[in-house]
């Protein structure tokens, strides 16, 4: 079963403040403490990618924008089709809604 | 900008994933702002970096990209300038409120903020940021409140807290010489032609959500020309804090908040407002 | 054609600057030239430039820095002590290169000194005032008429430069009243693609600022600033000449005092001593080529420099002369404006090799 949720963290532009693995509310995310970008800083990662429900919290509390969060379409519409209501509505609050498929 | 499968895929590679199967059927749904122009220098953590980024989000909602003017303080956000996509003036310390109104009266159509930090607003500037309110200037001013003044390595700032450690108050805040800590939303409050006074902060998802509600209310409430918008941020400093910025949020739970009071000090169209301002 | 009127100084200056196209004005009542602000006050319902009466001039200089840095024709006027506030303010502006024009309409100093004219701040003007390596672009009014044709100058040459430009008036010239000559009113049409409007997408932003923190870009914009004021320097020296072709002692003076000093040149020459004056208009850039020249002239004997002051145009005076002839000096300060006869009378004491005395007032 996948996860309702993805997040990817840009590596070079994370600078490991660890705010987002404290916020997270399945603790899916670390901090990646066996490894460093470019900047000698360790960057968060989702390391338990079966659990994010695309809350959006880490991709709002994180200061520096690094991270992109993807939420899995409704069921129905998963072959890419128009979206019911997966583009430009409420969801987990108010982040920034990227342009989908549809939209752009 | 790259949508669905494509864009997936390549935030994936950027990010190392590798099983793109269990990605398939997914939709984005918040990604870095295209108006934010590079990594900034920032120190982890730091609510500077976040604002910034709910400035940029803001306008690029409000498609508002091609009209908004900022003016950017001395102090760690100098360099504001290089992070937001949009034209920008570098103002002598303290003068934001000065120059923001030199821009606005020419150009009242267009949207003007000013960003500042405590010593640029509340200390030097304090004179400019006054009467820029007294006289309702129609801009938004944007107040990194962290107590401290970061740039320079840690001194003391009007709005240190009494008993908190600087650089120049190493036993710490003496109120007797140094005066109390400066409460500017509930300053700028009194003022009739202010028309919106909130203070907020990014501790955590919702209080960021709401830091970025304010913003976008302020720029909704300037262009429709209501007078002085005020968004203070209480923001942290581990830096000067000397702390980690897990640890900055519990400074700012513990001491921050009971002092700088977060919540609506005044605006249009509302009689009751949610702090105790004082 | 434009109108003939008998006006004061200030108030002639601001009726230019409205002719001229003035789109903000931000300033600080101080004497003595507090007309101007009040004049702007008075007719701008008539027009629709911005005027606020600021809380400072420092608060005054940074709002001229907004709007002009927004593309905006702009002035301020200000008096002594309220220029010093400026001059931080100034040297952003000069780094940030965004035109403005200034008035500075000195009083005696140093302090709060005296609300009465005089010519100390020649130094501050012309050698800096605020800090780091910049110049002002300084024009010299000796009259009413010359405050309205000064301050269309110094409009044109700030948005030709893209450089702070100003008038070194004094409160004397301020208060006088003359027949002018105004202009009619322009049309006043700027281009200025670096202005911060508002980025559409067909450009870059801009921004303006003055912060180099890398040495070597600190270096190149320097050296890029010191280009363009050496191209005022070749192109913008203007000077007023009046007896010089057979003249044995030579009058320096600027502003006011080349008005007195003009009458002292009459008076020289009717008892029968080969006077002339040498007036610099831009005090910056300072005419040094031509002074330079005079003083090789095998018929001038010295030169006297008059001003009401300590002693500070004479400084470029004796650069310019550059040891060929005697350079002295004569001031007087408080703002005691010397007399026609007094000036005649140390310019004769000279030539007969006494030592000018100061007279008792």
């Amino acid at each position: 079963m996948p996860a309702k949720g993805y997040v990817g963290i840009d590596k070079e532009m994370c600078k490991g403040c660890n705010l987002c693995v404290i916020h997270c509310p399945t603790e899916c995310l670390a901090l990646n403490t066996s490894d460093t970008n470019s900047y000698g800083l360790h960057f968060a990662y989702l390391v338990d990618e079966e659990k994010c429900i695309a809350c959006m919290n880490c991709g709002i509390i994180c200061p520096d924008a690094a991270v992109t969060v993807y939420r899995m379409r409704k069921r129905k519409d998963a072959a890419g089709g128009a979206g019911a209501n997966t583009a430009g509505t409420g969801g987990a609050g108010a982040g920034s809604r990227a342009q989908t498929g549809e939209g752009a | 900008m790259r949508e669905g499968k494509e864009w997936i895929e390549a935030k994936d590679a950027e990010a190392g994933g590798e099983d793109k199967e269990a990605r398939e059927g997914y939709e984005l749904i918040y990604r870095r702002t295209p108006l934010l122009v590079t990594r900034n220098r920032y120190c982890p953590g730091c609510f500077h970096s976040t604002i910034h980024k709910f400035l940029m989000e803001v306008v690029e909602e409000l498609d508002i990209q091609e009209k908004t003017i900022g003016v950017c303080p001395v102090g760690c956000s100098v360099f504001a300038y290089e992070y937001l996509d949009v034209d920008m003036q570098e103002a002598a310390h303290g003068r934001a409120a000065a120059v923001a109104t030199g821009i606005k009266r020419l150009h009242p159509d267009k949207v003007v903020f000013s960003y500042q930090g405590d010593g640029d607003l509340a200390a030097i500037g304090i004179a400019e940021t006054l009467h820029a309110c007294n006289r309702g200037e129609n801009f938004t001013f944007v107040f990194i409140n962290n107590g401290i003044y970061g740039m320079t390595g840690g001194q003391m700032a009007p709005t240190t807290l009494e008993g908190q450690k600087s650089t120049t108050s190493p036993y710490g805040r003496d109120i007797k010489t140094a005066g109390a800590p400066l409460k500017m939303c509930e300053i700028v409050s009194h003022f009739d032609a202010v028309a919106y006074v909130e203070r907020v902060t990014c501790n955590t998802p919702a209080n960021a959500r709401k830091a970025k509600r304010a913003l976008k209310k302020a720029f909704e409430y300037q262009i429709q020309g209501l007078g002085t918008t005020f968004i203070e941020v209480a923001s942290n400093c581990p830096s000067q804090w000397k702390c980690t910025p897990v640890q900055s949020l519990d400074w700012l739970k513990d001491k921050v908040y009971p002092y700088y009071q977060l919540g609506v000090f005044k605006e249009p169209g509302k009689e009751k407002t949610t702090a105790q301002g004082k | 054609m434009g109108e003939v009127k008998l006006m004061k100084g200030n108030e002639a200056l601001a009726e230019a600057a409205i002719r001229a196209g003035l789109q903000a004005y931000f300033g600080y009542p101080i004497t003595p030239q507090s007309e101007v602000i009040e004049y702007l006050a008075r007719e701008e319902p008539k027009h629709n430039y911005v005027l606020i009466q600021a809380e400072s001039e420092v608060a005054a200089v940074n709002m001229m820095y907004g709007s002009g840095g927004a593309g905006g024709r702009v002035m301020t006027t200000t008096s002594s002590p309220g220029f010093s506030l400026m001059q931080e303010g100034i040297s952003y502006i000069a780094c940030a290169q965004i035109p403005c024009v200034f008035a500075n309409i000195v009083r005696g100093g140093p302090g709060l000194g005296t609300i009465q004219p005089s010519q100390s701040d020649y130094n501050q003007a012309t050698k800096g005032g605020g800090h780091g390596d910049y110049n002002l672009i300084v024009l010299a009014p000796n009259s009413v008429q010359e405050m309205v044709d000064h301050c269309y100058l110094a409009f044109e040459l700030a948005d030709k430069y893209r450089s702070p430009a100003m008038l070194l008036s004094d409160g004397a010239i301020g208060q006088m009243m003359e027949k002018v000559m105004l202009p009619e009113p322009m049309e006043y049409k700027p281009d200025k693609p670096w202005a911060t409007v508002g980025k559409p997408k067909t450009r870059e932003r801009n921004i303006l600022t003055s912060l180099y923190i890398k040495s070597e870009t600190m270096e190149d914009k320097n050296r890029e600033l010191q280009r363009k004021f050496q191209r005022i320097r070749e192109n913008e020296v203007r000077y007023d000449e009046y007896k010089m072709d057979d003249a044995e002692m030579v009058i320096t003076a600027f502003g006011l005092t080349s008005r007195v000093a003009k009458k002292a040149v009459d008076i020289g020459r009717e008892a029968g001593l080969k006077l002339g004056m040498f007036r610099p208009i831009t005090v910056w850039p300072y005419p040094y080529d031509r002074l330079n020249e005079i003083a090789g002239r095998k018929g001038v004997r010295f030169f006297c420099s008059v001003e009401m002051n300590a002693g500070q145009m004479v400084q470029d005076v004796k650069l310019a002369v550059c040891g060929m002839k005697p350079v002295h000096f004569y001031g007087r300060m408080g703002g005691i404006v010397p007399t026609p006869q007094e000036i005649f009378e140390v310019i004769r004491d000279i030539s007969e090799g006494k030592e000018p005395r100061i007279k008792e007032s």
